[in-house]
């Protein structure tokens, strides 16, 4: 019998259609619902039936999962890719560690353990501070850390005694280890421990487990290249959270291998070669944007900070006046100075300013029409008539004082930002500084100033207004080295997945070139920088004197300290920290280049003596290592 | 037959005995398990209880208005709410999904309106027509539906998106949808699947996928199934006891206050406390479809059918999705689910089903 009895209506009040046949369509709906409630019904049974099969048939099997032994799913971190150099060398290895952990909760009685550990285990200030402040920040139920990386001795000892302390355990698993420690500290970086803002970012279910991630370099840049799928285990745990048995496992997918561009020997030479200074190197090869070597002196040693470095280590670190921890590759604002000097050539004669042998008279200075100021040049007695290749041989301010007010700061804006200062480089690293490269919308943005003529001179020649990291010199080389190719550096050549061997390798990226479509124009401004090394009257030419192979560079000196007007201060006098910055851009071979340098030695007084030596150096080294490499096969 | 004015008390208030005893017992059923789901938070039961007060005042008001005036101010419901969802799509709050609107210190998902309007409206704009409804009225009834469910979709709520359209196109199916119709657009939908697949966002994808096997993902989406199934299972014929659920009180069971609390409630009261629930849940759909048998209105017994068969769906679903045979949608257990807003529109809902039922012009002997 139904629920309730269908009533038909013969007639509806209502505005119902002239044509609409009421009786029809109730007939209709009523039929509808009919077949809607035996639907309904149905679905109803299925459900019922569903909730029958788990609640009475499969009771016991999921009383068993959720009382006694509860399923668990434990997570199996994957193995972190490794990094390895140009030459395979290995940069950032996994190594078994010991480390022996506590779950507090289950020390009975945890004072007595402590005390009678000491006396098998040792641990010094900082360890013990280490271990009382993760002891004190977790929950009882939490796996603590008594110490990392025990000796084999440890391992041994503290098997033997280790029924009397109850809680503790030894714990064996894979810990980051950097076997070239801190000449790769600024371009590898290192992995840390997890923080809480990291934990926000990443996806909880793939760090499950995980412990460390990559905090700087090519540690953090890579990260999800590098760290992996995690993978699981689905066990049987009572209620004690013991493992019963192991159900179901699903093995982790490890993280790619990471070949990276650089080149150890290199990078080598390049650290001893700024050994005791503070300073940066940046190689880079022309053809490709491959970054070659990356130092960033001093350095520290990035082992430390894998299982947490000490509070005491950590500020002394971050406490020195050196500033170790501090990236000056990438992150290093410095003055451009007079490397600066050939893109400001290049663009005089593009833009017509300048012909090739137009002359400039330089006496020492230069005044601004209805100024009383004197631009000098650093030689102050004057260069005379200089040329373009000359000026930049020589270096002579005056002469680019004067093609700077030509030129204008619009025109000077627009072409400098073509050879890559005032932007990012791009490269593939966290943290790359743009550096400065003024305008007068800048100005007026930033400071509510106009722009004056004077401050156009000044940028002229590297100073002022403007700022580039050493990384952004390298790439300013590159782009002479390339006649106007603009590749952006990397550091990443190819990644190689560990299970099936495959390597996949990274084509160059490339910008829009430098859009000075003359040869001429490139090959007069090299020329320039050829004559500074190996003319008869370049500002390096000292270091340039003897080399196999003819190169190119230029010269820059950062000054920090303003000179008050009309007087002459012998660097000598000044104090280290107040002492010029020496810069050098460089490339080699003259043709087809295949080495392109930036490089900074802070207080170094002048780029001529002590930037200049280094990249002689490093050429010798590398040109003569190539070549023997090739002579080899 | 008895006029107007011999009706009973709760006639003359225009409120309906079963249908208010029903939604009053689940909601207590509700609140019991809430107690127990939210950690014994005697607060939260007290906002919960709140909720259903004022969800009663929406339903009382809304049962004094006649289905006539309803039908009346539905299309003008369907602007507004349309125009709310455009809003939200221009200037939606929320974390990941866009659902929220924010007008001073009020804030409330334009979706919810859309799940009344949007049948409401369909139904006021085919009653006066001749039925089964000719091709053109039925792509109109379209364009009504699709309008709202691609900016619900697009939040993205897929659920909701779904209820509001199946909820328009059960009014075209009581209204007498040829089974022509009804069998193209089932080879349409089987057509365009594979595409829809590849429109999906990576997470809807992901949810469909853990169905059909949740242990491919147990560290994510999976997990919700996995434990939800170990929860309900372990519940047996009569449960744990209230209070007892240990999957619930040892954090095994995710969104337990919410989406998930169906599992609550069976883990502590067993297959027979479900069928308690069930029974409740009947009472009120059985009310539902009476009144619409006995609504004397095209308007009226379109819009009692399909509010009534759409409750049901919410049931199902959710039931379903804890149970493990349907995808996680997100889609609430009405009146038990922790959280206001639907809430407020299944009791709204209901009131209308009241208007249906006590406004009817000719009382027969009932």
């Amino acid at each position: 019998m139904p629920l309730f009895k269908p009533r038909r209506f013969s007639s509806l009040r209502g505005n119902s259609a002239p044509h609409k046949a009421p009786a029809r369509e109730l007939g209709l709906f009523q039929r509808r619902v009919w077949l809607t409630v035996i639907g309904m019904v149905m679905l109803a049974l299925l459900l019922v039936a569903r909730l029958f099969f788990l609640q009475v048939l499969h009771h016991d099997h999921y009383t068993t999962l959720s009382q006694e032994n509860r399923l668990r799913v434990l997570p199996i971190p994957p193995t972190r890719g490794r990094i390895y150099s140009r030459e395979g060398i290995l940069l950032a290895d996994n190594r078994p560690s010991f480390a022996l952990e506590l779950i507090p909760e289950e020390a009975p009685d945890l004072k007595r353990s402590l005390r009678e550990l000491g006396q098998v285990i040792t641990l010094d200030d900082d360890e013990r501070q280490r271990f009382q402040t993760e002891l004190n920040q977790k929950r009882r139920f939490d796996t603590v850390t008594f110490k990392n990386n025990l000796t084999e001795e440890e391992v041994a000892v503290f098997a033997v005694n280790r029924h009397r302390f109850p809680g503790f355990d030894i714990k064996a698993r894979l810990t980051r280890y950097y076997p070239l420690g801190s000449q790769f500290a600024h371009l590898v970086g290192f992995v840390g421990r997890i923080n809480v803002e990291e934990l926000n970012r990443i996806d909880a279910g793939n760090y499950n487990g995980t412990t460390q991630i990559g905090k700087e370099g090519v540690e953090k840049a890579q990260e999800d290249l590098l760290h992996g799928v995690a993978g699981y285990q689905n066990v049987e745990v009572n209620a004690q959270g013991r493992v019963l048995r192991v159900v179901e496992r699903m093995p982790a997918v490890p993280g790619q291998d990471l070949h990276l561009t650089v080149d150890t020997a290199l990078q080598a030479a390049a650290v001893s070669a700024l050994a005791g200074q503070s300073g940066a190197i940046v190689a880079i090869e022309p053809a490709t944007g491959a970054v070659l070597a990356f130092v960033s002196n001093p350095a520290f040693d990035p082992n430390e900070f894998v299982n947490g470095i000490s509070v005491r280590l950590y500020s002394a670190l971050r406490d020195s006046p050196d500033r170790p921890l501090f990236n000056r590759a990438l992150q290093g604002l410095y003055p451009p100075g007079s490397t600066i000097k050939p893109a400001m050539a290049i663009s005089a004669l593009h833009y017509g300013v300048r012909g090739a042998s137009d002359r400039t008279w330089c006496p020492g200075w230069l005044r601004l029409p209805g100024h009383a100021h004197r631009y000098r040049c650093w030689q102050k007695d004057g260069h005379g008539g200089v040329d373009l290749v000359r000026a930049i041989a020589e270096s002579c301010d005056v002469y680019f004082y004067a093609a700077a007010k030509d030129l204008g700061i619009d025109r000077m804006h627009e072409m400098l930002g073509q050879f890559g200062l005032g932007k990012r480089t791009d490269i593939d690293l966290p943290g790359e500084l743009g550096g400065l490269l003024a305008s007068r919308e800048w100005k007026r943005r930033t400071r509510k100033l106009p722009w004056y003529p004077g401050e156009t001179l000044i940028n002229g020649i590297g100073q002022g207004f403007m700022l580039a990291t050493p990384l952004q010199l390298a790439h300013m080389a590159t782009i002479f080295a390339n006649r106007g190719e603009v590749l952006v550096p990397h550091v990443v050549a190819s990644v190689e997945n560990p299970l099936t061997g495959k390597v996949i390798a990274g084509a160059p990226a490339r910008r829009s070139p430098v859009p000075i479509p003359s040869a001429e124009h490139w090959q007069l401004a090299i020329a320039g920088m050829h004559e500074v090394v190996q003319g008869e009257r370049g500002t390096a030419r000292a270091t340039g004197a003897g080399a196999q192979y003819a190169y190119a560079g230029k010269t820059g000196t950062a000054q920090l300290f303003k000179i008050a007007q009309n007087r002459t201060v012998k660097n000598e006098d000044l104090i280290k920290k107040l002492r010029d910055h020496a810069l050098f851009v460089a490339f080699a071979p003259l043709e087809q280049p295949r080495i392109a340098l930036g490089i900074v030695v802070e207080n170094g007084e002048s780029g001529s003596h002590t930037a200049a030596p280094i990249a002689r150096q490093l050429f010798d080294f590398f040109l003569n290592q190539q070549t023997g490499d090739d002579a080899h096969g | 037959m008895r006029t107007a004015s011999e009706r009973d008390l709760l006639t003359r208030l225009h409120i309906d005995g079963a249908l208010l005893g029903g939604a009053l017992l689940i909601c207590v059923l509700g609140l019991v398990v809430l107690y127990s789901a939210s950690g014994q938070s005697l607060e939260v039961v007290m906002r919960q209880a709140l909720r259903m007060l004022l969800g009663l005042g929406a339903m009382c008001a809304i049962a004094q208005i006649s289905p006539l005036r309803l039908a009346r101010w539905a299309p003008v419901f369907y602007v507004i709410g349309t125009a709310l969802l455009f809003a939200v799509f221009l200037f939606g709050t929320g974390r990941g999904a866009h659902r929220w609107l924010e007008i001073g210190v009020i804030r409330f998902q334009p979706s919810e309106i859309m799940k009344l309007a949007v049948p409401l409206t369909v139904a006021w704009f085919v009653s006066d027509k001749i039925l089964p409804p000719k091709l053109p009225i039925i792509a109109i009834v379209f364009v009504l539906i699709l309008i709202p469910g691609a900016f619900v979709s697009e939040q993205p709520d897929l659920g909701t998106a779904i209820l509001i359209v199946t909820a328009g196109l059960l009014v075209l199916f009581f209204a007498g949808l040829s089974w022509r119709w009804i069998a193209a657009a089932a080879a349409v939908i089987v057509v365009l699947a594979p595409i829809g697949w590849y429109a999906m966002h990576d997470y809807q994808r992901q949810r469909i996928l853990t169905l059909l096997d949740p242990a491919k993902d147990p560290l994510g989406t999976g997990y919700h199934i996995i434990q939800s199934i170990i929860a309900v299972g372990s519940g047996g014929w009569s449960g744990k006891g209230w209070l007892n659920g240990t999957q619930s009180h040892l954090e095994f069971l995710p969104e337990r206050a919410t989406d998930f609390i169906f599992a609550v409630y069976c883990e502590e009261f067993g297959l027979l406390g479900v069928l308690v629930m069930l029974a409740a849940y009947s009472l009120v759909l059985a009310r539902g479809v009476q009144i619409a048998f006995a609504a004397q209105e095209v308007f009226g017994r379109l819009v009692a059918a399909s509010l009534s068969v759409t409750l049901f769906i919410y049931i199902f679903v959710n039931m379903g999705m804890v149970t493990g045979q349907l995808p996680v949608v997100g889609v609430p257990l009405p009146m038990v689910s922790y959280g206001g807003t639907s809430l407020v529109t299944l009791m709204t809902g209901f009131g209308i089903l009241m208007s249906i039922q006590t406004h009817r012009r000719f009382i027969v002997e009932s």
